[in-house]
Formats: structure tokens, sequence, C-alpha cells
């Protein structure tokens, strides 16, 4: 399949942190005739295997992380209407009039109620909705719901993927179920490589709740080199520093203390000699990714970052840029091939 | 006691994440004292091979500092602070480039053309830039890129009895391990002089997990905050001698290497105070939970003004603090905790 | 009820677990295999199974407090927190030191309750003058609060109950274990209120196939509370999440299926705020599957907790039971 089929299929399943192990099936079908090996670790993170010529001597451990934010249920009222709180990140303000899936003993659909205008005051309308206040309805009544559903059971907004205009495509999940998809690229454009390192394409677990589950995975595989694959904002509408990527124009490289100066400068060299559109941004501290618990794990790995700009962060209605995806795959494949047997990164 | 070595530590332009400059200088230093080893995330580490206890000594190489963000079009520089810095010191100092010495100014507005609202406020860190003397972003892109490291400028200062410089937090502790390294110890003793302490202790725990220490202290530069008002709110007291930390944010120190150092104190009759308030973190954290973890304390030297451009010690501080490390470690040579 | 009576009686704020781990000790000793003290102190307590599987049950021995940090030359201590300590819910408390001496916790009197802050307390040991004081009390001795121990039907309330409950539920099923598959490794960590660390070293020391943590949880049943599903009295309650972790989907589902099976009474856990000391087990080494079960308390963090002991026997028939019988 290609990786826009498998970024579509990945943002329809339904995983938040925790159940990263939902994935493995969508993810050892595509991977599979692209490595050599295919294992699980602990916790549900996902690790294909390319072998490459150092024969487990030199290993580059690439990683995006699989889980989405969500919420979970909290309470089941008298009426049978569900209450609930989030997983990770989520704005409540997304929330009214959303369509969701609560995964019970089965799948069951529900939706947050939204008072209609007609019965709002202007003053209500000023203000936001608390997640306190809203509930799920299924249309089912109470003894109907306690059959399927418990507190605890976790629900995802129902969404399905689906082209914009140009490249752009919407869905939810793309943080950072697209940075899955760059792996998937890069390990499809290292089908025509020769590479002395051995690839480990990593779909780590629990990176939304700030558990740092990439640091199991990390510690695993024991690379030499740690690259995280994550998002950034691409809000480009906004006046706002902060937001470092714009979709369409190249791959945000990262650049500071958590990122390994000699390799980020390589990394940087190799876009630029191969004409592959890209922009440095820098971090002075915590990058807040998976690059930070990867950096420190062991007796210390030189980590890399890159993002996928992307729009709408945290919500059901995320907007990337397919080309940036392809675009990401080519720079880690190119940077890959370009590691050799002999190199010094020493500080 | 000669500080010349103390004027070159802290002369190194070394932020967190850029470590370079001073690892360099304090290699020159201490290679001929043991074995090195500099790891992925920068740390330099000194190995006294010996039998016995594995025991780490820790410092910090990095300083607080400053990162290129963003170039504007007329050539002022954005930059973010590394390390916890407080905006409001950096209001009209001066900075200078690691990569290549240059200097810029950080500058302000004049208060004649503040109003009255903004002259009692602070100036929030995202409207501060820095000023290299360039008028377009193209000129200023000579000589500085996105991700380039600056620190403060600042000269060393002998005042007699007491020193100011930049980064004297954690230099100080630099130059205590690399006088402890002189000498042989009846144990296997690793000096660690870590990096990207001050972004969250990053080296430290990678370097305790490689050396798998048995004991570990931790030597600082410590905050005084004693020209607060109220005497009960300082941390440390510059003058009163070397500082025993009790508990921080990052770990608390262990009940009897805690005992040993304070007996150790007392019965030499070495001026010591205790590190009060539980403000801060230092590397002791990481390292205590390191592998299935390790007895750990800190002792620092008291110094004023940490974070900022003008930090002080005061030498007797810092000869005492030497003394009472060196008896210490007498004593754990001796197993006596 | 007399352990548990002992267990909170005993002094062990974080860093100074010593006199609680001596009694844990003494009990657990004639049911386990392998008992030792790691550097940190913890206590790792092994009775070993049939397969090689390893399972890492725990529970934290240390208990929130204060620690002295200047004294005034009129003899008030002041002091900073060990672990978070609300300054609302230890005013007018009194605290105890490990040599006995005891002082009220007061405020400045200009202060406000409203904005009351640490800072703003001192504690009175009723000493005239900085001498005296210096020769009761050091700067660096560390305090925990004096509670009463009272049983009124089936709740019990003391202080300390976070975390000796766990700590007593831990030997309890120690003392009920017969059989079980896998090798059990019955944990007391210290250091859980300040900065997990016991936990960290521990886990990695033990490299555990599956954890379930034993710690107390808030309620959601007083006037006009935060909607939360626990209730006291409801049984055992099964962890979904907390601040600082999620329990993994297959044990909890065990956890489930094990209370069904054996009709334990028990319900759902969800905590907002808050962690345990399962944020550092399940992401050790390469992962751990790790669940908790949690007690129902009321006044978390105040010199006098609750807990029915209802709660705590479903706790400990599940802890066993799950003991017994897990192996992956």
């Amino acid at each position: 399949m290609d990786g826009k089929e498998l970024l579509f299929k990945l943002s329809n399943l339904n995983a938040v942190s925790g159940s990263e192990y939902l994935l493995k099936n969508t993810l050892s079908d595509a991977f599979k005739d692209y490595v050599d090996d295919i294992d699980e670790g602990n916790l549900g993170d996902f690790i294909a295997h390319k072998k490459g010529s150092s024969d487990g001597k030199f290993k580059i451990m690439i990683a995006a992380h699989a889980d989405e934010v969500g919420l979970l249920v909290t309470g089941i009222d008298e009426r049978g209407f569900i209450h609930f709180n989030e997983v990770a990140g989520i704005d409540p303000k997304t929330l009214p009039a959303q369509e969701v899936i609560i995964h019970g003993k089965k799948d069951v659909y529900g939706v947050i109620g939204a008072k209609p205008p007609h019965v709002l005051s202007s003053d209500d309308m000023k203000k936001a909705v608390k997640i306190e206040d809203m509930v799920i309805d299924t249309g089912l009544d109470k003894d109907e719901v306690l059959k399927l559903i418990t507190i605890g059971d976790f629900i995802t907004i129902k969404r399905e993927a689906k082209n914009l205009l140009g490249n752009f495509m919407t869905g939810k999940a793309l943080d950072d179920r697209s940075g899955i998809a760059i792996l998937y690229e890069c390990a499809r454009e290292l089908q025509k490589m020769n590479h002395y390192a051995d690839v480990y394409f990593v779909s780590s677990v629990m990176e939304e709740t700030g558990c740092g589950g990439v640091s199991t995975s990390t510690y695993k595989i024991n690379p030499q080199i740690g690259i995280a694959v994550d998002v950034t904002f691409g809000d480009t509408y906004l006046d706002d520093d902060d937001v470092d990527g714009d979709c369409g124009k190249g791959i945000p490289i990262y650049v500071g203390p958590n990122l390994h100066p000699k390799l980020t400068e390589k990394l940087i060299e190799v876009a630029k000699e191969n004409n592959i559109p890209h922009s440095i941004s820098v971090s002075p501290g915590a990058t807040g990714t998976d690059a930070w618990e990867m950096q420190i794990q062991r007796e210390g790995v030189p980590t890399l970052l890159i993002s996928l700009p992307l729009k709408y962060m945290h919500t059901s209605t995320e907007v990337i840029d397919y080309r940036d995806v392809k675009t990401a795959g080519k720079l880690l494949a190119q940077f890959i091939s370009e590691i050799k047997d002999g190199d010094s990164y020493e500080l | 006691m000669n500080y010349d070595v103390l004027k070159e530590y802290t002369d190194a332009l070394s932020p967190s994440g850029c470590e370079g400059n001073i690892r360099d200088v304090i290699k020159s230093k201490v290679q001929n004292f043991g074995d090195i080893v500099v790891d992925s995330m920068g740390n330099l580490m000194v190995h006294k091979k010996g039998s016995g206890k594995r025991v780490m000594i820790a410092a910090h190489m990095d300083e607080v500092g400053f990162i290129v963000t963003s170039i504007c079009k007329d050539g002022r520089i954005k930059f973010g602070t590394v390390g916890g810095i407080d905006p409001r010191i950096l209001v009209s100092k001066r900075v200078v480039f690691v990569k290549n010495n240059l200097l810029g100014v950080i500058g302000v507005k004049p208060i004649h053309l503040q109003d009255r609202e903004e002259r009692g406020k602070p100036i929030p860190k995202k409207d501060l830039f820095i000023d290299i003397g360039a008028t377009s972003k193209e000129e200023a892109e000579k000589y500085v890129k996105l991700g380039d490291f600056a620190a403060f400028e600042s000269e060393y200062i002998d005042l007699g009895e007491t020193i100011k410089a930049k980064a004297l937090d954690d230099r100080i502790g630099c130059f205590l391990l690399t006088k402890l390294l002189k000498d042989d110890y009846d144990f296997d003793l690793y000096g660690a002089f870590t990096a990207q302490e001050e972004v969250g202790s990053r080296g430290a725990g990678v370097a305790a997990y490689r050396i798998k220490p048995d004991v570990a202290i931790a030597i600082e530069g410590t905050t005084c905050a004693d020209i607060a008002k109220d005497e009960k709110d300082f941390v440390t007291t510059l003058g009163d001698g070397p500082a025993i930390s009790l508990m921080d944010r990052t770990s608390s120190a262990s009940g009897k290497l805690l005992k040993m150092i304070i007996n150790t104190a007392e019965e030499n009759k070495i001026p010591y105070q205790f590190r009060r308030g539980i403000v801060g973190g230092n590397d002791a954290g990481r390292i205590s939970r390191a592998r299935e973890g390790c007895l750990t304390c800190t002792i620092s030297v008291p110094t004023r003004y940490i974070h900022s451009p003008i930090s002080m010690i005061k030498k007797k501080d810092f000869e005492n603090t030497l003394k009472l490390i060196k008896l210490v470690l007498k004593n754990i040579e001796k197993g006596e905790f | 009820m007399e352990l548990l009576n002992k267990l909170t009686a005993a002094f062990g704020p974080s860093g100074y677990e010593d006199e609680v781990a001596d009694i844990i000790i003494d009990e657990i000793k004639p049911y386990v295999d392998e008992i030792k003290r790691d550097r940190l102190g913890n206590i790792i307590a092994l009775k070993k199974g049939k397969t090689s599987k390893k399972i890492m049950t725990s529970a934290h021995m240390d208990q929130i407090g204060v620690m002295v940090s200047y004294i005034e030359k009129e003899g008030y201590l002041r002091f900073t927190n060990v672990g978070w300590v609300d300054p609302h819910a230890i005013l007018y408390h009194i605290v105890r030191f490990k040599n006995g001496v005891t002082g009220i916790v007061s405020k400045e009197d200009k202060k406000e309750i409203k904005d009351l802050k640490l800072k703003d307390l001192y504690i009175d040991i009723g000493a005239c003058s900085k001498e005296e004081a210096e020769s009761k009390v050091r700067i660096g001795d560390f305090a925990v609060f004096k509670s009463f121990f009272k049983l009124v039907g089936d709740r019990v309330y003391s202080g300390a109950l976070d975390d000796r409950i766990g700590c007593y539920i831990l030997i309890e099923a120690a003392k009920r274990l017969k059989d079980n598959k896998s090798d059990v490794y019955f944990t007391f960590t210290v250091q859980e209120e300040t900065y997990t660390s016991g936990a960290a070293t521990s886990a990695f020391a033990i490299e555990p196939d599956m954890a379930v943590v034993i710690d107390v949880t808030d309620t959601g049943d007083t006037p006009n509370c935060n909607a939360m599903a626990v209730k006291m009295g409801d049984g055992a309650a099964i962890k979904v999440k907390d601040g600082g972790m999620i329990c993994h989907p297959f044990i909890k589902k065990f956890l489930e299926e094990t209370a069904e099976k054996y009709g334990i009474k028990h319900q759902y856990e969800i905590l907002v705020g808050g962690a345990t000391d399962g944020s550092e087990i399940h992401v050790s080494k390469t992962g751990v599957l790790t669940g908790a079960i949690s007690i129902p308390s009321r006044y978390v963090h105040t010199p006098e907790e609750l807990v029915d002991m209802k709660d705590v026997e479903a706790v400990i028939s599940l802890l066993t039971k799950t003991l017994e019988e897990w192996e992956k």
C-alpha cells in the first residue's frame, strides 16, 4: 500500500494512550514487506527492524508516537448519560456537538450534547462550555448503557480521514500517526538504498500523557542514534512566534541542548546537498517530544528531531500537506544512507 | 591559594548544550590525572582507578545562557534563555557569542518613550532582543545563525576576599573537583564534569548510569539569597562556610552520609552551614536514582547572584569547602558511614 | 488492628523510613524466602513461585512531614514541606519529632487564612529562645503530624494511612499467599511522597514482568466534592488512570476478571491530580505491565485520614488472588 493509504488507515483506528497495541496488525501488514523482523515492546510499542551491513553494531532508532488524545468515561448517570474527562490535551471547546465512539464491551456510538441557540442566553454563549458540564448521549437507556459501558472505557472522536484541496488531507490523530507514515515512507525509500546502520522503526507509546513510553523502546534497542519524528504548529494564520512550521514548505529540523550538535549539523547538510526543503527550529530546553526521554537512556543516546507542520493540533480536524510526509521520509532515508562505518560523532 | 584556573574556567563561554569550550579547558588541566571519557551528552569523566568503593564526584560544566531563535528583518536577534534566568536581569546587559566571540547588547526602549504603565512593569521576554550592530537580516546572518549560543559578558574580578565572575555556578565546583583529582585515594574515583545540568540535570544521570557509583557527592555553587529582607528567607549565607544540602526539589541527603559529613566538619572545626529551604535541584537527584540507586549528598560553595553575570563567592568559603570535602573523602576511604 | 496501629504510629517521613522498615521486616520475614534492604532503603521481600515470571507489588513506607529550615531568635521554628503539604490542612495541628519533641503549627497573626502559604507558618515547641530550641531540635530535623488511631465500626481514623494501609495490605497478602505461580516481590518503597526514586531503583533491580501498586485514592462522596466515581464502602478500587500513568488494559482486565471470579467487591478509579509509584515502575527498563488497586480514602494528606476496613479487606483479597493466579 502507499503511504497515504496507510495514514488514512492509521488515522481511522482508535487508540488512546495506553492502547497503542491496537495498531499492531495494521502496522505489521504495512511494514512487513520492507523490514526483516517485527517485534513488540512490553507496553505495546511496535518495532520493525531493517538490517544494515553493520549487522547489529550500529543502530539507528526512529520513533513516532502512536497514541492519540482522547477521553474516558468517568460516570454514568441515572438517565443513562455518560460523563467523561480528557485523557490528554484535548481542548473542551472542540467537543460540543461532536460524534464519538465509546470503546466499551463493544463500540458504542454517541454524541456530545449541545444546547440549541434558541434556549441559550447571549451571556451563556460568551462562555466556553466546561468538560464537567458535558455529557454523551448514546440514545440508549441506563440499563442498556450499563451492559455495554464501564467507568474507565476510552472514548475517541468519530472521524474519517479525507482529502482536501491540493495535497492537503484531514483526519484525527495525524499527531503523530503522520509521523508513522513518515517512518513508512523512509522504509520504502531505503529499499532502493544500501545502508550500514541497522534501522529500527518504532511506533512509541504514551507520549501524549507525558509518561515517556519511548524510554522503554530506547532502553530495549539501545541505539547509537535516536531520531524522534513528531508534529509542530503549521498555523501560519496566527501571528505567533511559536509557530515554526508552514505546511508544504519543508521540514523543521531542531537544534538546541536536547539534540546532538554534530549529528544535527550532518542532517542539515544532507538536506541542503539533496535539495530537500527544510527549515531550522530552535528549542532552548525540553522539546516536548520523544527526543527528551530518548536522549538520556542508559549511557546517553545522540538524538535528532524533525517535525511535520500540522494545523489545528489536538483536534479531530487536523490538517497536513502529504508532500511533507514524503519529504521527511526522503530526508531520513538519505541521512541513514550517509552514516558510514568508521564515522565519528564525538563531542 | 592561586585562583588563575578559576578565572580560566569562568571565562569559558559554555551554556548548556554547548560545553565544548569549558570541556577543552578542563581537559587540559585534568588529562594526566586518570583515564578520560567524553560521552554523547558531552560529560567529561576522569577515572582514577582504585580498589574498594566506587565514588563519583560531580560538578557541572554548563552555565545559563542564550540561544538564537530568529533573526529580524532589521538585523535584531531574538533569543531564548538556556536554563533558568529571571528575564528582568537581562535588560541592558551584554552577551558574547560562543562561536566567534562577537559582542551583542540586550537593548531596551528608553525610559523617555515608555508610558506610565510600561515603566512599572517588567519587559516581557518576547520583546527582548540582541543587537550586534547589524542593520539587516542578511548582514546579521553573516555572523550568527539560528541555534547559535551566547553567554553573559562578565569580567572575572578579584576583590580581595571575594571573587566576582559569571558562571561561578558551577565553575567553582569544577575548580574544586580539579583540585581533588590531583590527589590519590584508596577507592575507585570517578570525577564527572557533567553537561546540561541547568536544563534539567541531563548529563548527570547518564554519567551515573555508566559509572555505577556506590556513593556520590555533588559539588555546587548554590544560591545565597542572603540579601533578602528577612534572615529566615536566606538559603545560605556568604562567609558562613560550606553549605551542606539537607533536601531540595530533586533529592534528600542520604542519612548516614549526611551524618558523617556533619561529624567531619565538627570534629575538624570547619565552619559549615546547612542549605536551608528546599528550592532548586542539582545533579544529586539524577545520580541518586540511577540504576539501583546510590548514597548521595551535595556540598556547595555559597554563591550570591547565581544565574546572573555578577555571581560572587568568598575565598574562605571555597577553601573551607575544599578542606571539608578532602576530609570527607578520607572518611569514605576508611569506610566510615 | 494492632499491626495497623503500629505501622501508622511509626516515624517515617520521606528519607527516614527506618522505623517503619523495622516493623515491616519483623512481620513479613516468616512468610517470604528472601528479604533485603537496598541502598536507598527499599525493602524487597521475595516469595518464590514456580515459573520464572516476576510480579512486583508495592506500597510506600514514607509519609509526608516537615523539615526545620530556620530557628528564630525567640525559639520559633520555620519549616519546609516534605512531600505535598497543604498549609490549611496542618494549621493548629501538632507535629512530632523523632526524639519525642512536639510542637504546634501556627500562623503569623497578620496573615489571612485564605491566602495562607507554608512560609507564613511556624512551629511553637514551647521554647523561649533560640538556644533553648536548639537544645531540643536542629535545622534539618524532620517531623511528622501527630494523630490518634481510632476504629469506629468498620472505619479507621489515623494519620499516615497513606500509605501504611498499603504496607499493611502487602503484609496481609504475604501471610495469606499460598502457591503463587510467579515469583512475587513484595516491595516497600521509600521517598514516594517526594521523588518516587524508591520505585525507580527497586523496579530497576527487580525487572518485573508485571506490577501491582497499592496506594490510597480519593473518594467522590463527600459534600460538594469534585465528581469522582470512587465511593467509600464500594470495594477495592481498580485504577484506570491517574496523573502519572495509565494502567495497562490487560492488567486492568485481569484484575477485573479476578475480582468477578471470586466475588470481590470492586469499583473503578480515575484520579485527575496525583500520581503514585506506578508512574516510575511502568516505564522502567523495557517497560512493565502495571496496574494498581487503590484504597478509597478521605482527607488524604491531612493529619487524620479515613478508610473503611471492608474496602481494605477487598483489596487484600483481590491482591492475594492476583498474586496467586497471575502468570502471563
